[in-house]
């Protein structure tokens, strides 16, 4: 079995997560693309940890898990907060933090 | 190990910090901090006399290791120049005091905020003179820029804002520049004995072997920074505003103290630790400094605010300053030196009294003003007797100053002396023509009509309605004037603590003197 | 030249010249109006203390041996420096007790005078106050035992002559007169200062006794600077051609300091200045030639001048700058004048002094008017102003056997005396302005006191009827005493070469030779001229009406006389406009130019991060959107690296 295809699973989802990101406007879908983007990068840190043979990369994603954790914890939280106050969750309705 | 300049040094920083608690008693905070530059004046007598002209280079010292990591202490000491400067301080400090006691200050600040913003300043001052650690002298060179912006910012006139921005990045830049050569210079001093230090007496002996061009990179940090500082043209723009906008008190320690330590670092640092730099770029500076004067009074001419006059009149002095000490004569230097006192003293006194004068018209304007002598005498002649010192009249503390300069530098550099020697002409057009528009002919400007009760009131002296000098002022302006009388009469002591100091420091540049005492 | 020694005996109490006068004036201005009832009484006590001291030392000196009259007190180091060492001491000479004497004595005259002038001013006190200064500087200057003593008292009478032209400063024409006085002082103080610096640097010393021994160590070119350099400082402070207009101006003071310091004292400052350095002037021909021509073309001018003036004291003020002339002129000759510069100088300083005293006299008693048109056929009103005046003006047109026939004709005499052209052009110039002298004294003489009264019509600027009427004794009596001066004193000066012979320790011997044209024929020469002159002042202003109103229509040199022969309008349009430009182009220079590149480059700094700070949009997805196309530039970027 050649790691190729896990490589290019992971290319894929990252692509649909980062076009998401760019195009989605509702907050949460955009969240959502973020995970799928995270998720993308541990499944190739676990294929080349399994081709080098070494545990780096494995470690690697459990931190990228625990920080998207607490990542999702914060995130949604203020997406609640914004929501709350501008009953809006697109992305674009919350552009104040500019010059 | 000495204890006085350590005192000198600590006494207005706890000053400062038991005004800065008394903020809301304003009458105490004033007298708590009159109390203290007082006790301080008293410590700078005792420094006086515990100095000995003939002794060592460096006395009064006290050093403590503070970062050994880079070979920094806290080490202090003076020669002759520092002393007098610390002497000076320590004078005007209480001067300024008083001068500022009723000032009118902006809404919502506070006289105790004021004061221990003037006591924090001192210790600042008195540090860069007393720091003998190129380092410590870096840090407190800095340091004292933090107080003067707060006291311009925050306590001076409409355009404050501006004038204490344009000041800090002024100086906060030569700073900078300064920096890069003070980290040089312990670069090169571990090159050259294998350990880093800041120690300045063990740096001349190192730097004075240095080429040509690595002393000419180090002398151009430091000099861009005095340079600022002292003000020569073309880096002078700030101080108009500054001078304009700051306080009065806090501008007569602008002027009288701080831009000395642009003077003071030619003196101490280009000229000892890079004389061959010093040599080879003389003429440059003596071309400022001629320019300088001329462009400092022929502006000072054209002034239309009183106080920027005031600034730019020091601007000239300090061309007169800098070309006694790159003229390279022990009269030139030690006339400097004095200059450097007695600009502190006559600038002063000339803050003060356009101060007096602007408390009582309300403005800055010399056009809102006129024939004001004959309201008030007193104030015109004491008015008069600061600007004959502003114009070097013989008798006067500047004379004696001025006159060493200028003969000091004759037999180096007979043109640019001759040059300099026109500013005594502008000097007095423009002393005399500024006394002419406030104090002379009929009453007039909108600012003295208003007090007298518009145009055609009758003007009585004797119930005008604006005051003469009140107790407080003339106190203020009593010892200035004494001093400026027994400095011009009998500067020989003051002359007998700079002379040995500056010969010390021409002997380090490697120049002798080109009038020969005869029988030496 | 003798060399000094210490003073001793009452000599040493010298000091005590210079302490009177100055403890009058310290008193007087800082005591305030708290001296106002008895200010001038101790103004003028300590000037007569001085003078009565002046007299003891005098008396005390000539009865020493020639030789041993040169003396010196040391009175403390004023600026030492290494080889500099500026002592402050004084130095009691013939040349310098001449001076003391005459400046606490007409200063005694004067100040006495004054009492009685100023009595209607308010601040007369700070008068007194300003005299005293004045009287203590103009000692510190004769006394002073070096150049850099003597800079000090030049520049102090220069502030005291300020103070005093503008004594009425509420009147701007007084604040600006007072102004360009000290301004053409201070540029004539320059040549002075530079002539220091130039001593220092070769001798390394400003003291006399060590410059005038030493005096051989110049270079030619340097005695010839130092000449030059020194009577720039005289022509500032004597009003010398070109630095000759402050001195009418100066007339905008109160009389008596018109007559103390701008006729008999301080403006001879210069004379006594060339007079006190002859060593040096001694060794340069050349530098005594130029100080020749200046004064040759002063003593014309003043008169030229002196001729179209219509203002009592202006007239006056002409005829001292042309005096002067005469007395530079003198100084000029060298060894075969400096005594007689020094003679006409002290005769001078009495009848011209006599002659502004009588002026004030007559203004006083005519509400304060000038005007000389206005006045006419004051004999009679005030005959012992006449009597007083008429001897004055009669010294000063050297009326035979009264002062300045013996010192004017002795200058005119020395002047042929030399060879050459020199002497005919240097003599002729001296005897052309005796003539002319003759004629403007007359003018201003006959439209005073006789003829007509033409004032009976008219009312002074205060609207006020003019009443002449003669002056208190407190006025009076100084003008009797200066009267019996201007008669006596060149007599008693020139019998048996009296002063030549009391002043050669200063001077040296008084010379004579015999040049273009002798003694006895000059004598003939001048009085010829004199009475020409006087007798064309008798003829054109005596008969007739005089106009009240100055006539309008006049002839090329009057109204070039009027006009100070243009010497103003030069100076306006060569220092004062384009100084007026250059002042007002530098300030706009510094403010626009100089701030301008400071406040250019912060705006410039502004300015870009202000465009740069668009680029913060706040759209979320236009950042991710910058982030991901940095990514991949620097991925790229990478791969290129790996793969080229």
């Amino acid at each position: 079995m050649t790691p190729t295809y896990y490589l290019l699973l992971s290319a894929l989802l990252f692509s649909l997560g980062a076009v998401g990101v760019l195009v989605r406007r509702n907050a949460i879908v955009v969240f959502m693309c973020v995970e799928l983007m995270l998720n993308a990068v541990n499944l190739s840190l676990v294929t080349f940890a399994r081709i080098n043979g070494g545990l780096d990369g494995q470690v690697m994603a459990f931190f990228v898990m625990v920080v998207a954790a607490a990542e999702v914890v914060v995130g949604l939280t203020i997406i609640m907060a914004i929501f709350k106050t501008r009953r809006s969750a697109s992305v674009d309705d919350s552009n104040l933090l500019k010059y | 190990m000495s204890w006085t300049l350590i005192a000198l040094l600590l006494l207005p920083l706890v000053g400062s910090l038991v005004v800065a608690f008394l903020r809301g008693n304003d009458r105490l905070a004033k007298s708590v901090a009159l109390a203290f530059s007082l006790v301080e004046l008293g410590l700078a007598v005792l420094a006086w006399t515990a100095f000995d002209p003939g002794g060592d280079r460096l006395q009064l010292t006290s050093s403590a290791e503070w970062i050994p990591a880079f070979g920094v202490h806290l080490s202090f000491g003076v020669d002759g120049i520092a002393l007098v400067m610390i002497a000076l301080i320590a004078f005007l400090v209480p001067v300024v005091i008083g001068g500022s006691w009723a000032d009118k200050l902006p809404e919502g600040r506070s006289a105790g905020g004021f004061f221990a913003l003037l006591l924090a300043m001192q210790t600042g001052m008195v540090g860069v003179f007393a720091a003998t650690d190129v380092f410590v002298f870096y840090v407190f060179f800095e340091a004292v820029l933090v107080p003067m912006y707060f006291l311009i910012g925050r306590f001076g006139g409409p355009n404050r804002q501006y004038a204490a921005m344009k000041f800090f990045l002024y100086s906060l830049l030569g700073g900078l520049i300064m920096l890069a050569s003070v980290i040089g210079l312990y670069v090169v001093s571990a090159d050259k004995i294998g350990q880093g230090t800041f120690d300045w007496a063990t740096l001349v002996t190192v730097t004075r072997d240095l080429p040509l061009s690595t002393q000419i990179w180090l002398f151009l940090g430091f000099f861009v920074a005095f340079a600022i500082k002292a003000p020569l043209v073309p880096l002078h723009t700030w101080l108009p505003d500054a001078g304009a906008e700051a306080p009065v008190g806090a501008g007569v320690l602008l002027v009288g103290i701080l831009d000395k330590i642009g003077t003071f670092g030619f003196l101490r640092y280009c000229l000892p630790l890079f004389p061959a730099a010093s040599k080879e770029l003389a003429p440059v500076v003596l071309v400022l400094a001629v320019v300088g004067i001329l462009y400092g009074s022929l502006l000072a001419v054209g002034q239309s605010d009183m106080k920027r006059f005031v600034a730019y009149t020091s601007i000239a002095h300090f061309g007169f300053i800098a070309l006694g000490i790159f003229a390279f004569s022990s009269q030139a230097g030690a006339g400097a030196v004095l200059y450097m006192v007695n600009h502190g003293i006559s600038t002063g006194m000339l803050f003060l009294v356009v101060g007096m004068v602007m408390a009582r018209g309300g403005s800055r304007l010399i056009e809102d003003y006129g024939g004001m002598a004959k309201l008030t005498p007193v104030l015109g002649g004491l008015f008069f007797v600061a600007g004959l010192s502003s114009l070097a009249l013989p008798g006067t503390n500047s004379f004696v100053s001025e006159f060493l300069v200028l003969i000091g530098s004759y037999p180096n550099e007979p043109v640019y002396t001759i040059l300099a020697a026109v500013g005594m002409v502008l000097a007095a057009l423009y002393v005399l023509w500024l006394y002419q528009r406030v104090f002379q002919g009929p009453v007039r400007g909108t600012a003295m009509l208003n007090l007298v009760g518009g145009p055609g009131a009758a003007v009585d002296p004797e119930k005008a309605a604006v005051p003469d000098l009140n107790k407080r002022e003339l106190a203020v302006l009593a010892p200035l004037v004494a001093l400026i009388l027994v400095l011009g009469f009998y500067p020989k002591p003051v002359l007998d603590v700079i002379t040995p100091s500056v010969g010390a420091t021409l002997s380090e540049v490697g120049v002798a003197d080109p009038v020969a005492q005869e029988g030496k | 030249m003798t060399e000094p020694v210490a003073a001793s005996g009452i000599g040493s109490l010298a000091w005590l010249l210079l302490a009177l006068p100055a403890f009058g004036a310290l008193v007087l201005l800082v005591g305030g109006k708290r001296t106002d009832k008895w200010g001038h009484l101790l103004g003028c006590a300590t000037v007569i203390a001085a003078f009565a001291y002046g007299v003891a030392l005098f008396f005390d000196t000539v009865a020493l041996s020639p030789d041993a009259r040169t003396t010196e007190v040391h009175l403390f180091d004023w600026i030492p420096v290494e080889a500099l060492n500026v002592e402050f001491g004084l130095r009691l000479d013939p040349l310098s007790l001449t001076f003391v004497l005459l400046i606490t004595g007409v200063g005694s005259l004067i100040h006495i005078y004054s009492i009685g002038y100023m009595a209607h001013e308010a601040g007369r006190r700070k008068f007194f106050g300003y005299l005293n200064l004045f009287v203590a500087a103009m000692l510190l200057l004769v006394l002073g035992n070096g150049f850099v003593t003597l800079y000090f008292g030049w520049e102090g009478v220069g502030l005291a002559s300020y103070l005093l032209i503008g004594w009425y400063q509420h009147k701007p024409e007084a604040a600006s007169a007072a102004k360009k006085a000290f301004l053409m002082n201070r540029v004539g103080d320059l040549g002075l200062a530079i002539a220091i610096f130039l001593m220092f640097k070769t001798l390394g010393t400003t003291q006399y006794t060590e410059v005038f021994a030493r005096v051989g160590e110049f270079s030619s070119a340097e005695v010839l600077a130092i000449t030059l350099l020194l009577l720039l400082g005289a022509c500032g402070k004597s009003g010398q051609f070109p630095l000759q207009a402050w001195l009418p101006d100066a007339m905008a003071g109160p009389t008596p300091v018109s007559a103390l310091i701008h006729a008999a004292t301080m403006v001879t400052a210069g004379v006594y200045l060339i007079a006190r350095s002859n060593p040096i002037y001694n060794l340069s021909a050349d530098g005594r030639l130029v100080v020749m021509i200046i004064g040759g073309v002063t003593l014309l001018i003043g008169c030229i001048i002196g001729c179209a003036y219509d203002d009592f004291k202006k007239v006056l003020a002409y005829s001292t700058v042309s005096q002067i002339g005469y007395m530079i002129l003198a100084v000029g000759l060298g060894p075969i004048g400096y005594a007689l510069g020094i003679m006409h100088l002290l005769t001078h300083g009495f009848f011209k002094a006599g002659l502004f005293l009588g002026a004030g006299s007559v203004m006083h008693g005519m509400n304060d008017e000038g005007n000389i048109r206005r006045m006419g056929g004051l004999m009679k009103k005030m005959p012992i102003t006449f009597v007083t005046w008429t001897l004055g003006y009669l010294a000063l047109i050297g009326f035979p056997f009264l002062s300045g026939y013996f010192s004017k004709d002795a200058i005119i005499a020395a002047a042929f005396s030399m060879e050459g052209w020199r002497g005919w052009v240097f003599g002729g110039v001296a005897a052309l302005g005796a003539g002319l002298t003759a004629f403007y004294m007359t003018r201003l003489f006959v439209l005073v006191f006789l003829g007509k009264p033409r004032y009976t019509e008219l009312r002074s600027a205060d609207g006020r009827e003019y009443h002449p009427h003669e002056s208190p004794v407190s006025m009076t009596l100084p003008m009797i005493v200066l009267a019996v001066g201007s008669v006596g004193a060149g007599w008693f000066f020139s019998s048996g070469h009296n002063l030549a012979g009391w002043l050669t320790p200063s001077l040296g011997e008084l010379q004579e030779q015999h040049g273009v044209l002798d003694h006895g024929v000059v004598n003939i020469l001048v009085l010829a001229l004199s009475a020409l002159g006087a007798a064309l002042g008798f003829l054109l202003f005596l008969r007739g009406e005089q106009p009240v109103e100055r006539p309008a229509r006049v002839s090329f040199p009057v109204r070039a006389a009027r006009a100070d022969l243009y010497g103003n309008a030069l100076n306006e349009a060569l220092f004062a406009r384009p100084g007026t430009w250059l002042t007002r182009a530098l300030v706009f220079v510094d403010n626009k130019g100089v701030d301008g590149l400071v406040n250019g480059s912060a705006a410039l700094l502004g300015g870009s991060s202000g465009r740069l700070r668009r680029l913060q949009t706040g759209f979320v997805r236009s950042y991710a959107l910058s982030m991901l196309l940095g990514a991949v530039f620097v991925l790229g970027a990478l791969l290129m690296v790996r793969f080229s």
